[in-house]
């Protein structure tokens, strides 16, 4: 098995209403990354597509469509998916085209255009439900949200008041990310004063629908030696997904994100993950998604997350930094493209150039995770410089 | 890269143009299952997991979600690669390589009869702002390929209803295949015209069926199985997807994707070092333009040598001996697989009275269909 590093990344603004066909999307982030590690498209010998439902794009086979626009042409090209959890798996597929020893270069690409499911992408979720016990209740992706923050809720006893503050956070971070979507400086009150959606989910708990898409460069190392003085190394890998039948699950806990985390943690040899791990990206499309996360990822003990968020340690001046991105939350939630910014996210405070977003005291380990389909996937990188 | 991966199980349902009576969860168990017996493992051996799914063909967004439970992967790492089978298969070999499992599971499935608006569906594959606005059936798309591959080559309708008859009467033999007749030449001639020169036998008719294939690591493979087949050389590659910028005549993709797996493989010259062959026959035509494109044939040659008889089982070059997609039916993701799968049987002298005699090399070529070009490869040896 090959060392696999990052040597560059890319990523366009996040919005709704692109003008950008999602080509041009996703050409813009392929450019930028290529660009951020002076390597051109005749240096890239395979591409690898994660972007998620079709439905958003509109574009049947939209990994087909797409190819040329991720600097695909007349190469070998390969799109996966893993519903919401698609943007880090990207990087773990481009690992194994790379660690496998099949290619020295992989170009990794997750572009999502949502707006282009007219009038809102929440039409396009009712057609991710079972066809014959779910679809005809006309369920929405905000009810089952709600029904598991709910859980989580009630299993642990937190209160509303000190989830809302993932939100406060979160955007906050977002005001330094160049493409952000929803930086802003919010409190609690405004939190649980905003519409609520399916108690108990509130407008400002929920990620905005964007469309964007981001790129990075990954090569073997002794290419990734010559190419940059600052690799970021992909040491750990891991992915899971649970049953489809989400009703026979309890949902207070991720099982799929521990799953994937311990394969993630083995591969990198980390033995205490709260302590080993400086820096996280966890997945936060809703505020209690990242605590659950938290939780599932082993960077605190069960029911403690809040607690880790209270006592300020997922701040940027923490002492395990939390989505310093600004996360879903705050920069948007492109799905596919989300996921591939956190891990660009990490890549880039882990080189010290994370600009005003960089954390104190030089991390040299992060993890990035994401999670989708039905609250059934777990993806995770873990990183070092 | 040291490590070998080799084809240990295979499982099918078999093609047929409808299945009312099984869902899709319930085709892929069947598949899954037998796929496990044949290999002699149980779904907690298996280390990682590729299923192949398109959303718009399956009916749901993100399809994958429906992907673990009937193969056995809960709680394991399985993802989902929308594109042709063989790049399933291409993914979990590197995926075995990396050492994330000895063993790797690959799942296909096509339930094409669940598909009420096949042609509209194809035509939400075009590019949104410059090709869809055209209105192009895809059937249209595939007549001016056709077209233009016969004026290029110089191959004629004969040879490519030739093609057909071949194939349709090797799908007697074989018990999977759900579009098998005796036909000539000029039964497929006189059939209806949908876009000249292309007619409606010329085109391979959908079926429904799931394909699982086992595969493992060297020392795996040996320990488990008696007849591994090994994968040699694998290749895939995506030429252009826009309708106004690519070669019509000539197959690109399937040029570049074979050109990686001979190189993988050691083939120079692929018409002596491989036996026989499974290519991607959703229309005639593709049949001889993919094997001039993998240098089986010369420019301009595959037309004559099927008309000789060169490319039937009794032939110097056996092409499509299962019958292919025309005589199989077109199972869209899947074609890959079941490719994978007539080879794997051949080599393992499963095949019936369809079985060459002697073969040690067989190549399985899928495409992804009209409007793509997107080709894969596979050369497998037992």
């Amino acid at each position: 098995m090959r060392r696999v590093a990052i040597v560059g990344a890319g990523i366009t603004k996040f919005y709704r209403n692109a003008m950008e066909t999602p080509k041009e999307l996703a050409y813009e982030a392929t450019k930028m990354a290529l660009d951020s590690c002076e390597m051109k498209l005749s240096d890239i010998e395979c591409v690898v597509h994660g972007t998620a439902p079709d439905a958003f794009d509109g574009i049947h086979m939209k990994g087909e469509y797409l190819s040329d626009g991720s600097g695909a042409y007349r190469k070998p090209y390969m799109r996966h998916y893993v519903g919401g959890g698609t943007g880090v798996l990207s990087p773990i597929h481009g690992w194994f085209h790379v660690a496998s020893g099949m290619f020295d270069t992989c170009l990794v690409v997750a572009e999502e255009k949502m707006s282009s499911a007219y009038p809102h992408p929440a039409g396009a979720f009712l057609t991710i439900f079972d066809h014959t016990t779910e679809q005809p209740l006309y369920p929405t992706l905000i009810w089952i949200f709600a029904i598991e923050m709910n859980r989580f809720m009630t299993t642990w006893g937190y209160k509303k008041e000190d989830i809302a503050l993932v939100a406060v956070k979160n955007k906050r971070n977002a005001l330094d990310h160049p493409s952000a979507q929803l930086g802003a400086e919010i409190t609690v009150k405004d939190v649980l004063d905003s519409e609520i959606m399916a108690w108990p989910v509130n407008r400002l708990d929920i990620s905005p629908t964007s469309d964007g898409a981001a790129a990075i460069v990954l090569a073997a190392e002794h290419v990734a030696r010559r190419v940059t003085e600052k690799p970021i190394w992909i040491d750990g890998v891991g992915w899971a997904l649970d049953t489809a039948y989400w009703c026979t699950r309890d949902l207070y806990y991720p099982d799929y994100v521990e799953v994937a985390s311990r394969q993630a943690y083995k591969m990198a040899g980390i033995k205490e993950p709260s302590k080993e791990i400086h820096i996280a990206e966890p997945y936060d499309p809703f505020t209690y998604k990242e605590l659950h996360h938290i939780e599932g990822l082993q960077l605190c003990k069960r029911g403690g997350s809040v607690q880790m968020l209270l006592d300020g340690v997922t701040q940027r001046t923490g002492n395990l930094p939390c989505c310093p991105s600004g996360g879903a939350l705050g920069v948007g939630n492109p799905i596919a493209a989300t996921g591939l910014m956190k891990v660009m996210e990490i890549f880039l405070q882990l080189r010290g150039e994370a600009g005003n977003r960089q954390v104190p005291g030089r991390p040299t380990c992060g993890l990035a995770q994401a999670w989708g389909d039905l609250m059934q996937v777990g993806t995770v990188v873990v990183m070092r410089s | 890269m040291a490590k070998r991966v080799a084809i240990i199980g295979i499982g099918t349902t078999g093609f047929r143009a409808t299945t009312p009576d099984v869902s899709y969860r319930e085709l892929t168990y069947e598949a899954a299952m037998k796929a496990y017996l044949d290999a002699g493992i149980e779904p907690k051996d298996v280390g990682s997991f590729v299923s192949t799914a398109e959303d718009f063909f399956e009916g749901y967004s993100i399809a994958d979600e429906y992907s673990p439970d009937q193969l056995g992967a809960v709680l394991k790492p399985i993802y989902t690669v929308p594109g042709d089978f063989i790049h399933s298969l291409a993914s979990a070999y590197m995926m075995i390589l990396s050492g994330i499992g000895p063993i790797s599971v690959v799942q296909g499935l096509s339930k094409a009869s669940n598909m009420l608006t096949l042609s509209e569906m194809v035509t939400f594959a075009m590019d949104p702002i410059y090709n869809r606005p055209l209105k192009e059936s895809p059937h249209s798309v595939a007549g001016m390929e056709m077209a233009r591959f016969l004026y290029e080559t110089g191959t004629t309708r004969e040879q490519c209803a030739k093609v057909v008859v071949k194939n349709k009467k090797n799908a007697l033999n074989n018990p999977y295949a759900g579009h098998s007749v005796l036909i000539d030449t000029d039964y497929v001639l006189n059939s209806q015209v949908v876009s000249y020169p292309l007619t409606q036998m010329d085109i391979s008719p959908h079926s429904d069926g799931a394909v699982v294939v086992v595969l493992a690591e060297d020392e795996t493979a040996k320990a488990l199985s008696d007849k591994p087949i090994w994968i040699r050389g694998i290749g895939w590659c995506s030429d252009t997807p826009g309708l106004e910028t690519r070669n019509w005549g000539q197959a690109i993709y399937a040029q570049i994707a074979a050109e990686m797996a001979y190189k993988m493989a050691g083939i120079h010259y692929p018409r002596k070092e491989i036996d026989f062959a499974e290519i991607n026959d959703e229309f005639s035509y593709k049949e001889l333009q993919h094997l001039e494109a993998m240098r089986i044939c010369k420019k301009g040659e595959a037309g004559p040598l099927t008309e000789i008889g060169g490319t039937e089982i009794t032939g110097e070059f056996p092409v499509n001996t299962s019958g292919g997609c025309i005589g199989v039916g077109n199972l869209y993701e899947l074609n890959g697989g079941h490719k994978v799968l007539e080879v794997v049987r051949q080599l393992r002298g499963e095949t019936g009275k369809n079985q060459l005699k002697n073969v040690t090399t067989g190549l399985a070529q899928s495409w992804r269909g009209i409007p793509t070009t997107a080709g894969t490869v596979v050369i497998l040896s037992n």
